[in-house]
């Protein structure tokens, strides 16, 4: 139990008590108690993360006075307050931007979208922020299922076939995700009596219940984190979506199994540190950025080309993972990939929701998402396409963004590392990126000459080019931010 | 010594479970196949909870509280399973290219 | 030994006999099946608890759910993908037999003597006042996971509400038409609801002392609405009615109410003040056990179907 330990209890509760409410309360009720408590969320996250820098530790709560093994704690590191403190600002942004599609009028009847939207987006964002404190591996199940449970409906939110035979594909991937993961924990038990990752951290033994179990369950959690190969029912899901659930999955959905992932890799298990296992690992990373920018540079359709581009940068979050498994004498270097991980996935969460919400903006307006059919669209719709633009530099690392920081600090750690492969594959990706933001950006910048139409100020621009302007400004922040992430790594602790 | 039969119990229905949810294409079986998984899954954990057994309890209370949870939890997702599947048999096919995420095409990785 | 030998036999006789069934219905009246005999294993394995939930849950609402699906998907054939080939099928079968083989490597080098919690269990089990060391787990030492798995039913139920097609937003849940009336399902539905209720009752009354508790007294209860909407002796309110969305967010709200109650009078979410324990957990037990109970049911009758 720590000072400050409430803040990511809160943090957690907040969302969770607002998807319970939202169900009495109905469409228009559920919309306004969201949008009340989007400013709690966001202080609390900001009080969470000041707690964690200012004591220089993690913050801690114990639920009921009981600790671990036998009671349940919530803890908020570096890496969980930035996960914090990115769903709440994305939550926000796109829960604005929301209201125009899901909105409620006063006096209307509710409808099933509106119905569903409000709750679902709580449970997302309280599902993540469990995801990201919660200590315990089996606590970290039911963050899993909650987040599948939110996911799915919002998979196929308009109804259609193509969107329902998506969202069931996801599920059965994502069940089948949560299941291996299951097992994986009941070995863990039985093998060390513990479930909480601070008391595993540093006594795994290499022994076969324990291979076992982290097999079973690196393999379920790259499946929900849709790591290629398993990234199949990825872009079909986050394409049909409507433009806000698409930017909620794409930027911050698949992160939570990621953190999962990471506590599990770098918090259980840097005793047994296998570099053969993390060099599968980051080979698959090194494939996805590849192959799945490769496919983005082939679509046809703007939302799949995003969606394609989230295969891709999911794939640089797994370079931190050989990076740091194979630096175990070298803090520096390895704090680097550590923090080069992180601003990854807060960037890319940033950088893929105003990618989203500006292509379903763009769609909206000419009526059609083929990427060849984008011509005028810059002068019909100049502020979404400069935030496509600016979150495009961003995701193929252009200075000063916070991609280029990710990148470059992914960069300078595998050269210093001497794995030269995955700076040559960072540098790749940053090229095949370029590539695809060009396509659409030379597209949307072709004039075709007719005048542009007459149009009223829509602040959901304003919203989308907020968040452009954060992935890109991230690169910015003062080194001591950086600092931060590093607070209370397990695999550091003594 | 029971415990550690229905544990190689679980481990055996894990693999059949996994096999029907691999090989079918229906989604109903795909549904029962999964459940099978669960079912092994839930009793290798109820053979840890055996192997457990101290204090004066049959089995470790804490497994089986996970257990319980984890059944709960697994027949909510079976519903949702079932809904959406039924829901997509009863749905008349959508105009093509109704939704962006339809026409995928099939070279893609 | 020699009982539990044939019981495992059984059962994988059961699952395979599931798998290779290419009918949906075989194979949901095999899974029923296979739903019981696990439930025989749970007593086998000393975890009553777990059995109950299992015959309840695992063969009860699940057999009802998968057997409806079964016969309205029935005019409808739905592929998710191509059918893998025979050497597909075999390299599958191979991988599958090789986590098996995996599994039971790793179940027989488990560390031994096996740890385990249950001393700490009883060492505190009495700050809790109850009896049934599974209770106490669920309601004080990890009372956070119950609450969340709560929440989680609630999300279910929206989540199954929002896959309603378009034009049955608002009506009530589940086909138009339930099952035809007479018969002896009319019979059993007049019948077992009054027994079933009073079983519910006892079952979660028991439960702070003795296997039992509001996950199995829900399902029983979930039950004998099924049982009685099947009959078409109740219809399942709209998905719009008030009353019926406050029941079934009522236990994970007061729930989390009496947690964040416990962080500002004790200091930690969910902390009971001392000697009080007993009592707020029975008060959340029961307004949990309608709240999960209502929502297991609303979750087999499904969304709201296309109205005429």
């Amino acid at each position: 139990m720590t000072a400050w330990g409430a803040l990511p209890m809160l943090a957690v509760m907040l969302p969770v008590v607002g998807m319970v409410l939202a169900l009495p309360l109905g469409a228009r009720g559920a919309e306004r108690l969201t949008l009340a408590l989007l400013p709690v969320g966001i202080v609390l996250a900001i009080g969470t993360a000041a707690a964690v820098q200012a004591a220089g530790a993690p913050v801690v709560h114990l639920l009921g006075h009981w600790a671990p093994p036998l009671g349940l704690a919530l803890r908020a590191d570096g890496l969980a307050a930035a996960m914090l403190v990115t769903a709440a600002l994305v939550v926000a942004a796109v829960a604005l931007f929301a209201r125009a599609d899901f909105g409620t009028a006063a006096g209307a009847t509710e409808t099933r979208a509106a119905f569903a939207f409000w709750p679902l987006l709580l449970a997302l964002w309280g599902a993540i922020n469990l995801a990201v404190v919660a200590t315990d591996l089996f606590t970290l199940y039911v963050a899993l299922e909650l987040l599948t449970f939110a996911a799915m409906p919002m998979v196929c939110l308009s109804g259609t076939r193509a969107t329902l035979e998506a969202a069931l594909r996801y599920l059965m991937f994502a069940l089948l995700g949560s299941v291996l993961y299951l097992l994986g924990i009941a070995f863990i038990y039985a093998g060390y009596g513990t479930l909480d990752v601070v008391l595993l951290a540093g006594r795994a033994r290499a022994d076969l219940p324990t291979h076992v179990a982290v097999a079973l369950m690196t393999a379920g959690l790259l499946a929900k984190t849709a790591l290629l190969p398993l990234h199949l029912w990825l872009p079909p899901a986050h394409a049909g979506a409507p433009p806000a659930a698409s930017a909620i999955l794409s930027a911050l959905v698949v992160k939570g199994s990621f953190v999962i992932l990471v506590r599990l890799w770098f918090g259980v298990m840097p005793g047994l540190a296998a570099p053969m296992a993390a060099q599968v690992l980051g080979g698959l990373g090194a494939a996805a950025i590849l192959l799945g920018s490769v496919a983005a540079l082939r679509q046809e359709r703007l939302k799949l080309l995003v969606a394609y581009s989230t295969v891709a940068q999911i794939g640089y979050l797994f370079l931190m993972v050989p990076l740091l498994v194979a630096a175990p004498g070298d803090e520096a270097y390895a704090a680097r990939a550590w923090t080069g991980g992180v601003l990854q996935a807060v960037s890319h969460a940033f950088a893929k929701a105003a990618m989203f919400l500006a292509a379903g903006l763009i769609a909206a307006r000419i009526g059609q998402d083929r990427i060849a059919g984008l011509a005028g669209a810059a002068r019909l719709l100049p502020v979404p396409v400069l935030a496509f633009g600016l979150a495009g530099l961003s995701l193929m690392g252009v200075p000063p963004s916070g991609g280029f920081a990710a990148k470059w600090l992914l960069l300078t750690s595998a050269i210093e590392a001497g794995q030269w492969g995955w700076a040559l594959v960072i540098l790749a990706g940053g090229l095949l990126t370029g590539g695809y933001v060009y396509r659409v950006m030379a597209a949307a910048l072709t004039g075709d000459g007719t005048q542009p139409a007459l149009r009223r100020p829509d602040k959901r621009e304003t919203i989308v080019l907020a968040l452009a302007v954060v992935s890109v400004v991230l690169g910015l922040l003062p080194l001591a931010a950086f600092g931060l992430v590093q607070v209370g790594r397990l695999d550091l602790a003594p | 010594m029971s415990a550690i039969l229905y544990g190689l119990l679980g481990a055996a229905l894990t693999g059949i479970g996994l096999f029907g949810l691999l090989v079918r294409t229906e989604p109903l079986l795909r549904i029962l196949a999964f459940n099978l998984l669960g079912g092994g899954v839930f009793l290798v954990f109820g053979a840890v909870a055996r192997r457990g057994a101290a204090a004066g309890f049959a089995a470790d209370p804490v497994p089986q509280a996970i257990i319980l949870t984890g059944i709960v939890v697994a027949f909510a997702a079976t519903t949702l399973a079932v809904a959406l599947a039924v829901r997509i048999a009863e749905e008349p096919g959508d105009a093509p290219g109704a939704a962006p995420g339809a026409d995928q095409p099939p070279d893609a990785p | 030994m020699m009982v539990d030998a044939l019981l495992a036999a059984a059962i994988l006789a059961v699952a395979l006999a599931t798998v290779a069934a290419r009918g949906t219905f075989t194979a949901t009246a095999l899974f029923i099946g296979y739903g019981l005999l696990l439930a025989f294993a749970w007593v086998r394995l000393g975890a009553m608890d777990v059995a109950l939930t299992e015959a309840a849950i695992g063969a009860g609402l699940s057999g009802a759910l998968l057997l409806g699906a079964a016969a309205r998907m029935r005019p409808h054939r739905v592929a998710l993908d191509r059918a893998p080939g025979r050497a597909m099928t075999a390299a599958i079968g191979l991988g599958c037999a090789g986590v098996t083989a995996a599994l039971a490597a790793a179940i027989l080098l488990l560390p031994d003597p096996a740890l385990s919690l249950a001393p700490q269990v009883a060492a505190q089990i009495g700050t809790t006042g109850l009896g049934n060391p599974v209770a106490a787990v669920l309601m004080s030492f990890r009372a956070v996971d119950t609450l969340l798995e709560s929440a989680v039913l609630v999300l279910a139920v929206i989540a199954a509400w929002s896959l309603a097609p378009k034009g049955g937003w608002g009506g009530p849940p589940g086909l138009v038409q339930p099952q035809a009336q007479g018969g002896p399902l009319a019979l059993l539905a007049r019948l077992l609801p009054p027994v079933g209720i009073l079983v519910a009752v006892h079952i979660l009354w028991i439960g702070k002392d003795a296997p039992g508790g509001k996950f199995q007294a829900a399902a029983i209860l979930a039950a004998m609405w099924m049982l009685a909407w099947m009959a078409g002796r109740t219809a399942a309110p709209p998905v719009s009615a008030r009353w019926l969305r406050l029941v079934v967010a009522a236990g994970p709200a007061l729930f989390i109410a009496i947690g964040l109650l416990g962080w500002l009078a004790e200091g930690a979410f969910l902390a009971y003040p001392p000697g009080l324990a007993l009592p707020i957990i029975m008060v959340v037990e029961i307004v949990l056990t309608a709240s999960i109970a209502v929502a297991l049911a609303l979750l087999v009758i499904g969304p709201p179907g296309r109205r005429a």
